[in-house]
């Protein structure tokens, strides 16, 4: 064995890769073949459309069509308000349910409509909120709606949907960054005269934000690429035609994948954009360990 | 200086308690503490000395009993009420902001002028020593300058009493002396009342005017450094404060005072309540010594160099373990007589 050899292996090492190091190649693999190349894939099928017309063929007919453009602003109607709804929601009750003794029972009960799946919940919704559902009927017997109140097959159905199922995620997220935040320090802030509203926004909030802006940054992704409830509770040829239905219309229905491409290449670059936005915000904020102490 | 504490004459506990359910982690603590005084609550941990000091500063609520500061009931306040300065085991400083807004909280708190504020941040800082370090974060600081920070933000708002859980038990042993002398210091020059929890004898003696020394949330006693560390009330206050020879032992009262049995000899000893036939012993290592002619024969085990002296551990003819020291060299293996002066024997009830 020679010495430069030797010496090529003792400078990779220094710089942090040995043997140990090859374990990431399948991991590697995996990215290259389940993402990397089907994303590569559909944005060149993008580029090449079905009916000619050059190479931005796609994107032109999407932005000269308001059926298929509309879908952005439409989705992002849904998207937004229930993430900012979601996210919102779950910093009070985490902050309540921190100091909770059976934290793990209420946990528990908050995540199982993420373990039912939005097919499961939106069935559910379908008979519980239908025109015969059980709310209904309660409004009408007691007369506190004079006919029975919409609440499928329209935006709401779709919203109440995102929430069920949307809320578990984003509170169990936001329960972890607001554990993660050491009980003296508001006790801290509370011995120098802040009452609990000074004490959330010049304490909690601070070092709650980029915790925030993490969860926002999940929550929309999983908001704006809402599909089963799209279909099963909204109104999908309507207020509820969301940009991921458009996509599958047009794999599925017209078979032309090309556009269905372009346009999974316009929600991607949406949910680029937003997330981009607020992961740029987070570098303004703090973001330092949130526990004080010798470390 | 600028910064005093407000004016006030006593803080009063009366008889508070805190139960947790089935818990009754205080039971019954009075303590009467004057302006300007510092106090030592002492005791083994699991105590409740932290939950006295939780209690009296409002982060925990009390069941029983009442806390006043002069006429003033406090105990139905919350922590943003009392005005009581607190510094945390671990410092609880606001890891979002610079060494200057942290100090300068509670300030801002009370909505004073920017002004105000700077000035009597500075003069804080200057206090504990940090004025260089007013615009990094915590997170830029040792553990012993996090700390300075944190006694700079409990004092500036003038407390007239400042709350201490454990302050130095983060620290390592060099800087737990310096901040010690500091935080005596700073208590001098403020002229508030501290209240200081510790589980540390050595730190209690050395800081504390007064020493309530707490065992199972109930007070065992209350007195000076002195009277604690030489005269402790019970055997279990004894045992706390460093009288590693407690045993159990035959008393005998004579004319020439209370004879106990220590390793089947005899040994003169001072009472300290009333003792019946069966009383526990206690002596500290320090008191007793070998001598030539001593009352009680042992065997030396171990013994430890300790520069000015040895520390050793030696074993009666009963088996008894004694721990003493001595100025001469003693080696394992030796036969040393040992004795103890009477006054410093204290006998218990068993």
């Amino acid at each position: 064995m020679s010495g430069a050899q030797l010496s090529l292996r003792r400078r990779l090492r220094e710089r942090g890769l040995d043997s140990v190091t090859l374990l990431v190649l399948p991991g590697v693999l995996f990215v290259l073949v389940l993402f990397v190349y089907p994303f590569l894939y559909g944005l060149v099928l993008s580029f090449t459309p079905k009916e000619g017309g050059g190479w931005l063929a796609n994107y032109r007919r999407f932005f000269s069509d308001p059926f298929l453009y509309d879908t952005i602003w439409l989705t992002l109607q849904i998207a937004v308000p229930a993430t900012l709804l979601n996210t919102l929601l779950s910093v009070p009750v985490a902050l309540r349910v921190r100091l909770m003794k059976r934290q793990k029972l209420l946990t528990t009960i908050l995540v199982i409509p993420i373990t039912l799946g939005t097919v499961m919940v939106a069935e559910g919704l379908l008979t519980y909120l239908g025109p015969r559902g059980w709310l209904n009927r309660v409004l009408l017997e007691f007369g506190i709606a004079g006919s029975p109140v919409r609440l499928i097959h329209n935006y709401w159905g779709v919203m109440l949907s995102l929430v069920i199922s949307g809320f578990p995620f984003t509170f169990l997220l936001t329960l972890s960054y607001v554990t993660g935040i050491d009980p003296a320090l508001e006790q801290a802030g509370a011995m120098l005269g802040a009452r609990a509203r000074e004490r959330f926004f010049r304490i909690l909030l601070p070092l709650l934000a980029p915790g925030l802006a993490i969860t926002l940054a999940l929550a929309f992704v999983q908001a704006f690429t809402v599909f089963p409830s799209a279909v099963l509770l909204g109104a999908p040829a309507g207020p509820t035609r969301v940009i991921s239905i458009v996509a599958y219309q047009a794999a599925f229905e017209q078979y032309d994948y090309p556009l269905a491409s372009a346009i999974a290449m316009l929600m991607a670059l949406v949910q680029v954009i937003i997330i981009a936005g607020l992961l740029g915000a987070r570098t303004l904020l703090f973001r330092g360990p949130v526990s004080t102490g010798k470390g | 200086m600028a910064i005093a504490a407000r004016d006030f004459r006593e803080l009063r506990l009366e008889g508070i308690s805190r139960d947790f359910g089935q818990l009754r982690a205080l039971r019954d603590v009075s303590l009467t503490v004057k302006r300007g005084e510092f106090v030592a609550l002492l005791g083994p941990s699991g105590c409740g000395k932290s939950t006295a000091l939780n209690c009296i500063a409002g982060l925990l609520q009390v069941t029983g009993g009442a806390i006043w500061l002069d006429d003033r009931r406090l105990d139905e306040l919350g922590p943003e009420d009392r005005g009581f300065g607190m510094v945390f085991q671990n410092y609880a400083l606001f890891p979002h902001m610079t060494v200057r807004r942290n100090v300068g909280f509670g300030l801002t708190t009370q909505r004073r002028p920017k002004a105000e504020i700077d000035r009597r941040v500075d003069q804080a800082l200057a206090l504990v020593r940090l004025e260089t370090q007013a615009d990094k974060l915590p997170g830029q600081l040792s553990g012993g300058q996090q700390q300075r920070v944190a006694i700079a933000r409990a004092i500036v708002v003038e407390p007239p009493l400042v709350l201490m859980d454990e302050p130095l038990s983060n620290l390592d042993a060099k800087l737990r002396l310096e901040m010690r002398a500091e935080i005596r210091r700073i208590h001098t020059m403020l002229g508030c009342s501290t209240i200081y929890v510790t589980h540390d004898q050595e730190e209690a003696l050395s800081l504390a005017d007064r020493i309530l020394v707490m065992i199972d949330g109930q007070t065992r006693q209350i007195g000076s450094p002195e009277d604690l560390y030489s005269r402790p009330a019970h055997a279990d206050v004894a045992e706390f404060m460093g009288y590693r020879n407690l045993f159990r032992s035959r008393a005998q009262t004579t004319d020439d005072g209370i004879v106990v049995a220590m390793s089947g000899a005899r040994l003169l000893g001072t009472p300290m309540e009333a003792v019946g036939a069966e009383a526990m012993v206690a002596i500290r290592p320090d008191d007793l010594q070998p001598r030539s002619g001593g009352p009680v024969p042992a065997t030396v085990e171990l013994a430890e160099y300790h520069g000015r002296d040895f520390y050793a551990l030696a074993r009666g003819s009963d088996g008894t373990e004694l721990y003493f020291r001595s100025p001469l060299r003693v080696n394992p293996g030796e036969m040393v007589r040992l004795d103890a002066p009477r006054e410093r024997v204290l006998v218990y009830a068993a």
